[in-house]
């Protein structure tokens, strides 16, 4: 098989807040043999939050990180869920709208890039299932997490608009009975925990804004995870990760219960089945202790 | 074509309730043969005509234009006329749970009280302000252009699925949520319309929170006729910005910020963001922000990276913004 290359557009988050993700992704995709180029040239892809103040210009940013993908010729892979919808977003927007495309890239031209519609944008969760296949992981694995109930908390940007997200990954996912992330918990050899809140929202983007609103949200989410009796939970975007790790105070006292799991980020728990050390993964970078190692 | 109509059985689990009778609500069993053919509301029809003449849902057009019929399977919004059984088997398997779109605002089994669901719309002022001539010499010409803005919002059918789907409403009773406010785009959106900036300034207010909005495309995603909500709430938002109804609070900070911030590293400065949108009130961050400095999730100012070919990035803001605040 060639070798699987991607362009790793890391995010913000990636390289402050949560430092574990990088180095997870990184020393996941050593073990998979996949080959990361690192999108240097990329800005912020406003996160939803630019594209209430400004969309064009969110548009022309968005635009210019996929081009430099495009420069190299490689599909984009994404650690973040809201990179992934801002940026697929954007794409979409692009490519069914000529008119667009065209004022974008008019901007563009002004600094020598021009976005053509090239490359794919994916999630690292979907190109490790689509690309590299749950089966392979499977053969993969030398830790099996068997010992474990893993509680997946899927994140929204993932799985809604679900028409948008079944255009950018080749399985198909269900917004209500999303399966992916199931999937790669029992291909690591873990027991998946079923429970309501893992396809809901974790309130990460009104926590300053709406900070009880948040709060509750999140408190439903661990909540829900530690009913179902789950030792830990796994998530794909550290947006979600920060919400469920760092929070768990304002949590607490939202839903007036004490919740607290630890949450790993999905490259973590593919690490620990792929035979990683929890100190190449980053595990002592989290609030809620990863004391099950 | 042959079309062949194929059966399955299904279990469904009722949801029932009566609020003049019963202390609680409980759920019962119901097992039919399905036909592939079937919607929904087939399904509520033969549970009333033959097992049981009590159970009561809304119901009336059949056609998906009433909105009446909106329920929750397995506890997903749905409009119970349009949607095809075999969709709902596919998706869930053959156990269904049938529920009304609010439990806690159940009446009688599937009605509920939608009486949250309409003061928030009438309170939006959901019809055309403008003076209108009495004897006017000519029509008031919209073009195509013009009409295609608001063309989706126009569609909703208030059956309230977005609203009782949306996490927040829940939550926060004084949340206006998603069929209001796309209700709301629909009228600012009509070039018709002179009561433009007063509504905006309205919907501007802290308490029905235009800024609460969590972005997680529930809305989007139940809406049965493709109003796609949260991107009209988005729309909204832009709006206040481009009329410059928009004032300086912790949401329009943060929206703002984003643009400063990349302005001037590429990547995000998270805790220079924080501190723009909250001002001051940035003290109450601090015990969870020195929690994680301890582990090693605050980035010094120092080592924030920068993108590279910033350069660019500042070029293009300046080139390409088109709002201001």
């Amino acid at each position: 098989m060639e070798k699987l290359k991607y362009a790793l557009f890391t995010g913000c988050t990636a390289k402050q807040s949560t430092p574990e993700q990088m180095m997870s992704t990184m020393a996941v995709a050593k073990k998979l043999g996949i080959e990361l180029v690192e999108l240097t040239e990329a800005s912020c892809c406003g996160a939803s939050h630019l594209q209430d103040y400004d969309d064009f210009l969110s548009l022309v940013l968005n635009a210019r990180n996929i081009a430099y993908a495009e420069k190299h010729g490689l599909t984009m892979v994404t650690i973040c869920n809201t990179c992934q919808l801002n940026t697929a977003m954007t794409k979409h927007r692009l490519d069914e709208n000529p008119e667009l495309k065209a004022k974008v890239n008019e901007k563009l031209k002004e600094v020598g890039l021009e976005y053509k519609g090239t490359s794919d944008i994916t999630h690292f969760l979907y190109a490790i299932i689509d690309d590299i296949g749950l089966e392979k992981i499977k053969e993969m694995v030398v830790t099996p997490l068997s010992q474990f109930n893993i509680a997946p908390f899927y994140g929204c940007h993932n799985i809604r608009p679900s028409e948008l997200q079944n255009k950018t990954h080749k399985t198909a996912e269900s917004a209500y009975r999303p399966t992916s992330l199931d999937d790669l918990i029992i291909a690591c050899g873990g027991q998946n925990v079923d429970y309501e809140e893992k396809n809901k929202c974790c309130g990460f983007h009104v926590e300053l804004q709406a900070p009880h609103t948040a709060a509750v949200l999140t408190g439903n989410a661990i909540a829900g995870a530690m009913d179902g009796n789950a030792d830990w939970m796994v998530t794909p975007c550290p947006l979600c990760h920060l919400k469920l790790d760092t929070q768990t105070h304002h949590a607490s006292e939202a839903i007036g219960r004490d919740v607290e799991l630890p949450v790993l980020h999905m490259q973590q728990m593919v690490g620990l089945a792929l035979g990683c050390s929890p100190e190449e993964l980053g595990l002592q970078h989290h609030l809620a202790e990863v004391d099950f190692i | 074509m042959e079309h062949k109509i194929t059966t399955q059985k299904v279990n469904f689990k009722v949801f029932r309730f009566n609020a003049d009778e019963d202390y609680l609500p409980y759920y019962e069993n119901y097992d039919m043969e399905v036909t592939s053919e079937e919607v929904v509301l087939d399904i509520l029809n033969r549970i009333k005509w033959d097992h049981d003449g009590s159970f009561s849902y809304r119901r009336s057009c059949r056609h998906g234009i009433c909105g009446a019929c909106a329920i929750k399977v397995n506890g997903r919004s749905t409009l119970a006329c349009k949607e095809s059984m075999n969709d709902m088997v596919d998706l869930f398997g053959s156990e269904l749970v049938i529920e009304p779109l609010s439990i806690k605002r159940a009446v009688k089994d599937m009605i509920i009280d939608k009486g949250d669901f309409w003061e928030k719309h009438d309170a939006i002022h959901p019809f055309l302000i403008s003076d209108v001539e009495e004897h006017p010499e000519h029509e008031h010409i919209v073009t195509p252009e013009e009409a295609e803005e608001l063309n989706e919002a126009d569609l909703c059918i208030q059956c309230g699925a977005c609203h009782y789907a949306c996490p927040v409403v829940e939550i926060n009773e004084d949340y206006f949520g998603p069929a209001a406010f796309a209700k709301a785009y629909r009228f600012e959106a009509d070039v018709r319309d002179d009561a433009h900036k007063e509504r905006l300034e309205e919907l501007h207010a802290e308490k029905q929170g235009v800024w609460d909005c969590v972005k997680c495309f529930e809305c989007a995603e139940v809406c049965p006729k493709d109003v796609n909500p949260i991107e009209k709430i988005t729309k909204l938002h832009n709006m206040l910005f481009t009329e410059g109804v928009a004032t300086s609070n912790v949401a329009t900070r943060h929206a703002v910020g984003f643009k400063h911030s990349i302005e001037k590293r590429g990547v995000l400065d998270e805790g220079g963001l924080v501190l723009y949108s909250e001002g001051p009130s940035i003290v109450k961050h601090i015990p969870v922000a020195f929690k994680m400095f301890k582990k090693g999730k605050i980035a010094m100012p120092w080592n924030i990276p920068t993108s590279d070919n910033l350069d660019e990035i500042q070029k293009l803001i300046k080139s390409s913004s088109t709002a201001k605040f």
